[in-house]
């Protein structure tokens, strides 16, 4: 076996045990970790893989976690029925907002990305439509059930969180090694070439945008269950901040990059509890150090490897 | 020969800031024909390939490829209709590996989207197999087979020009524009060169190139198209065009320039 | 029509103040290309470095208000020069050669870094400014009410504002800024020292940033560390709508904005006042990027 191969057991092993050695507060602690996994991978697929300078992921989580909100107190609708409705808005909303802004350059894109995050916050803030219960939020959102069974103890979301996580990563390491993974790409390296070379450039930067923003919307609606409680302090700046500091220290377009970005940046504050303050103190200084001395982040994304061996004369076995 | 063309551009036009860039050029291309592109720098030939490309806009005038007119569709339309081109500054993916680059090339051939790769859809993986060995053929047919796993960035000057041919070539084009292919290479790889361009004409591909090199030009273009200031001055056959005086003004006033500076 | 020119007035107030911070964006995105992220933080650590020297030092006491605050603003500006002059040195020269966007992120970076190194020096809480320094009466004009202060910083705006102009506009340095906005490679042919041009925009942008954060707090009379967050994305509007990297459209943009934010919080809705900036600012990068006096560049192929 190779040792990419055993350290993915080791870890998934490690994770299927992890509830059993940990108190609840631990656990909850992972499920922040899983639920922020997830909501980076999704940011992954615009920042990292198209590179798209997105840090309005925000919006799009929010869109999902108030759909569920919304849905489930006002109609009762199951929670976890909503996943695929929250996906859909979040995704919707992306398409609308989107389309006019990717053409924009790297860094004026940032800033209206910036500018919708703080659109949408000031939005549900001011309880638009009458409908998000202003800066309140929306209480009372209904625990999910799953085969007859209430999810409720961090134990419990602990392996919803961490199968949608697991199911997150199987479809986007299929996803990276495909067609479209590699048109992004292109367009993350040069954009110009990418057109020249038969690739409708802005087809592919709206479904990133649609496709990241759908995830985010999934991931909002096991936030709204997991917390039963929503409101707009959720979804300031700060929280695509951090999602976007995950994704550029971990290694933007690398998953296992983004998933240990996760853990660092979820999970170290809460073992140095004590400098729990100094945190984004730590960030910020982290991000510039970052791109002196390693730009591409811990885990840079590395080559994909192809397996030529059905060609009749190979020149090697296999690809890099 | 009296087939119609595979290539028309008509009264094309196209100004930047006041400056004529492109003014009022009128030419035909021949299905299966190599002609050659060529005047003075600043002549105007890389805005007109910009404008057969979709890059730029044109003020004025048509451009007809296989009697469909192209200048309102987005480049990458345009590929997919036949057109592929390559770039005078070398535009590869350099980070990516040398196959991928021409995978770049095999995308506008394939269909799998988003539902396709997440879910292994049938046909997707069998869509992939044809890409490869679509681009190891084209790697195989510019002789850089062997360099297929190597990040672009890391070949020679020469190698990139070839690679960024075989990425053009992938995309199974009719007519196959190149910007400058010899910039930058040596004797041996001109030479190289001129006989890759034979070859890809005798695949049925037609070619444009814009050519400094005047020796290359005149041994393989049928036809030349000579611009200056952003006018035609002259079209023929190289032997045609050697004699015209407009052309050989044209050219002398640049040896002359370049007198001066060194 | 007195409520109009009321918040007319407020809003060139307000416009000046932007104008002020919108000139340091634009400076450094004319030599640089890049957003320096972390501007906006400048502006806040100019505030608080005002209030902790107004405290401690006393000036007021000895000089009398006027006097005693001209000092103070002077102080603020040449402090916050050298931490603009360092920000630039240890965060952005590294990056001069790499990619625009890591210097992006490097910017967001030392922004995140400021503002918490802000808070974790001062606190989280709102700050509150003396007020009993600066005149609270008003002057009537036309039947309109303007109180003094509004006027004071309108003018101080205008002063340094003309003060940056002439300076760009008369002498060799700020000749060497505009040719190494124009063209660095060229402006380094022609013999400009670009590192030192970008030295002075990374002075001269903080020094008018911290007077600015030094401005707000005397005219609100609180501060928060978080402030410099929501000044900055406004002021870079400004920038924006004025054309970014043209120093007369920062001034414009600015005090447009001022009018526009000020209009919109009367006649639309306050509680939706800064949406309508960020609305302003993702409009016009969307239909005129280049702003009111920027120029079209066309990207080459």
């Amino acid at each position: 076996m190779k040792p990419a191969t055993v350290l993915n057991i080791v870890v998934v092993a490690v994770l299927l045990m992890a509830p059993y050695w940990l108190n609840p507060y631990w656990v909850d602690v992972l499920n922040s970790i899983g639920l922020y996994a997830v909501l980076a991978l999704s940011l992954n697929i615009i920042l990292g893989y198209a590179g798209l300078f997105h840090m309005g992921h925000a919006a799009f989580f929010a869109m999902g976690t108030y759909t569920t909100a919304i849905l489930n107190t006002q109609f009762g609708i199951p929670v976890l029925w909503l996943l695929p409705l929250s996906g859909l808005a979040a995704g919707a909303f992306a398409m609308i907002v989107a389309r006019p802004i990717i053409h924009l350059r790297g860094d004026y894109l940032l800033i209206v990305t910036i500018g919708i995050v703080e659109i949408v916050r000031i939005a549900l803030v001011n309880n638009v439509f009458g409908i998000t219960g202003g800066a309140n939020g929306i209480f009372g959102i209904s625990r999910p059930h799953l085969f007859g069974h209430v999810i409720r103890t961090p134990h419990e979301f602990y392996y919803l969180i961490f199968a949608f996580a697991a199911a997150t990563v199987l479809l986007f390491v299929r996803l990276e090694n495909s067609r479209f993974g590699r048109a992004l790409n292109y367009i993350r390296e040069d954009d110009t070439a990418a057109e020249g070379s038969g690739i409708d450039t802005a087809h592919y930067k709206l479904v990133a945008f649609v496709l990241g923003a759908f995830w985010a919307g999934m991931a909002g609606n096991i936030f709204a269950a997991k917390m039963t409680i929503v409101s707009p302090e959720s979804f300031t700046f700060w929280e695509s901040v951090v999602m976007f500091t995950i994704v550029i220290l971990g290694g933007s377009g690398n998953i296992r990059g983004v998933l240990l970005g996760a853990f660092l940046i979820i999970g170290l504050p809460e073992v140095f509890r004590e400098f729990a303050g100094a945190r984004m103190l730590f960030f910020g200084a982290a991000m510039v150090v970052m791109m002196i001395f390693r730009p591409k982040g811990i885990l840079p994304p590395r080559a994909r490897t192809y397996c030529l061996d059905f060609l009749p004369e190979t020149p090697k076995g296999i690809g890099r | 020969m009296t087939t119609a063309p595979i290539l028309r551009i008509n009264e094309l036009t196209k100004s930047f800031g006041g400056v004529m860039a492109v003014n009022d050029v009128t030419f035909d291309v021949a299905p299966g024909a190599i002609v050659g592109l060529i005047g003075p720098n600043g002549a105007g030939k890389t805005t007109v390939f910009n404008l057969i490309t979709g890059n730029y806009r044109p003020d004025k005038g048509h451009i007809v490829f296989h009697g469909q007119s192209i200048v309102h569709l987005r480049t990458n339309k345009i590929v997919s209709l036949g057109i592929a081109r390559t770039f005078q500054t070398i535009r590869l993916f350099q980070n990516m590996s040398v196959l991928e680059n021409v995978l770049a090339g095999c995308h506008c051939r394939m269909q799998s989207g988003v539902l396709g790769a997440m879910f292994r859809l049938p046909g997707q993986k069998q869509e992939e197999r044809r890409a490869l060995q679509t681009a190891v053929e084209e790697l195989d047919f510019v002789g850089l087979k062997a360099h297929l796993d190597l990040a672009a960035r890391n070949l020679s000057y020469g190698n990139q020009r070839l690679l960024e041919i075989a990425r053009a070539l992938a995309t199974k084009p009719r007519f196959l524009v190149l910007d400058e292919p010899a910039g930058g290479m040596n004797d041996n790889e001109t030479q190289a060169l001129v006989r890759l361009i034979v070859q890809i004409r005798d695949r049925g591909i037609t070619v444009l190139l814009i050519e400094h090199d005047m020796n290359l030009v005149m041994r393989i273009c049928e036809k030349l198209v000579v611009l200056e200031y952003g006018m035609m001055i002259a079209q023929g056959t190289p032997e045609e065009i050697q004699k015209d005086q407009r052309v050989i003004d044209a050219y002398l006033g640049v040896a002359e320039a370049e007198d001066e500076v060194f | 029509m007195q409520l109009f020119l009321e918040q007319l007035t407020n809003g060139l107030a307000v416009g000046g103040i932007y104008a002020l911070i919108a000139l340091g964006y634009t400076m450094v995105y004319g030599v640089l290309k890049l957003i320096n992220f972390a501007h906006g933080d400048l502006f806040t650590i100019g505030a608080y470095l005002g209030l902790t020297l107004l405290l401690s030092l006393g000036l007021t006491d000895h000089l009398g208000p006027l006097a005693g605050i001209a000092v103070l603003a002077a102080m603020v500006m040449g402090l916050v020069a050298v931490i603009g002059a360092l920000l630039e040195r240890v965060a952005y020269r590294p990056l001069r050669t790499s990619p625009r966007l890591s210097a992006v992120v490097s910017a967001l970076g030392a922004s995140i870094f400021f503002q918490n190194a802000v808070m974790l020096l001062y606190g989280a809480r709102f700050r509150v400014f003396p007020h009993d320094l600066l005149p609270t009466t008003a002057i009537t004009l036309f039947g309109v009410n303007i109180p003094v202060m509004r006027i004071i910083l309108f003018a101080t705006s205008l002063l340094l504002m003309a003060g940056l102009y002439a300076f760009v506009q008369k002498t060799r340095t700020g000749m060497a800024i505009r040719a190494a906005a124009i063209d660095q490679g060229a402006a380094k042919l022609m013999g400009i020292d670009v590192n030192r041009v970008i030295m002075y925009v990374f002075l001269i942008g903080p020094a008018l940033g911290g007077v600015a954060g030094l401005m707000v707090g005397l005219y609100y009379g609180q501060i928060n560390f978080t402030m410099g967050w929501v000044y900055g994305l406004k002021a870079f509007t400004a920038a924006i709508l004025g054309g970014i990297g043209n120093i007369p459209g920062a001034m414009l943009g600015g005090l447009l904005l001022g009018v526009i934010e000020a209009m919109g919080a009367t006649y639309i809705s306050m509680a939706w006042k800064d949406a309508i900036s960020f609305l302003v600012l993702i409009l016009i990068l969307i239909f005129r990027p280049t702003g009111i006096l920027g120029e079209r560049v066309a990207d080459k192929v």
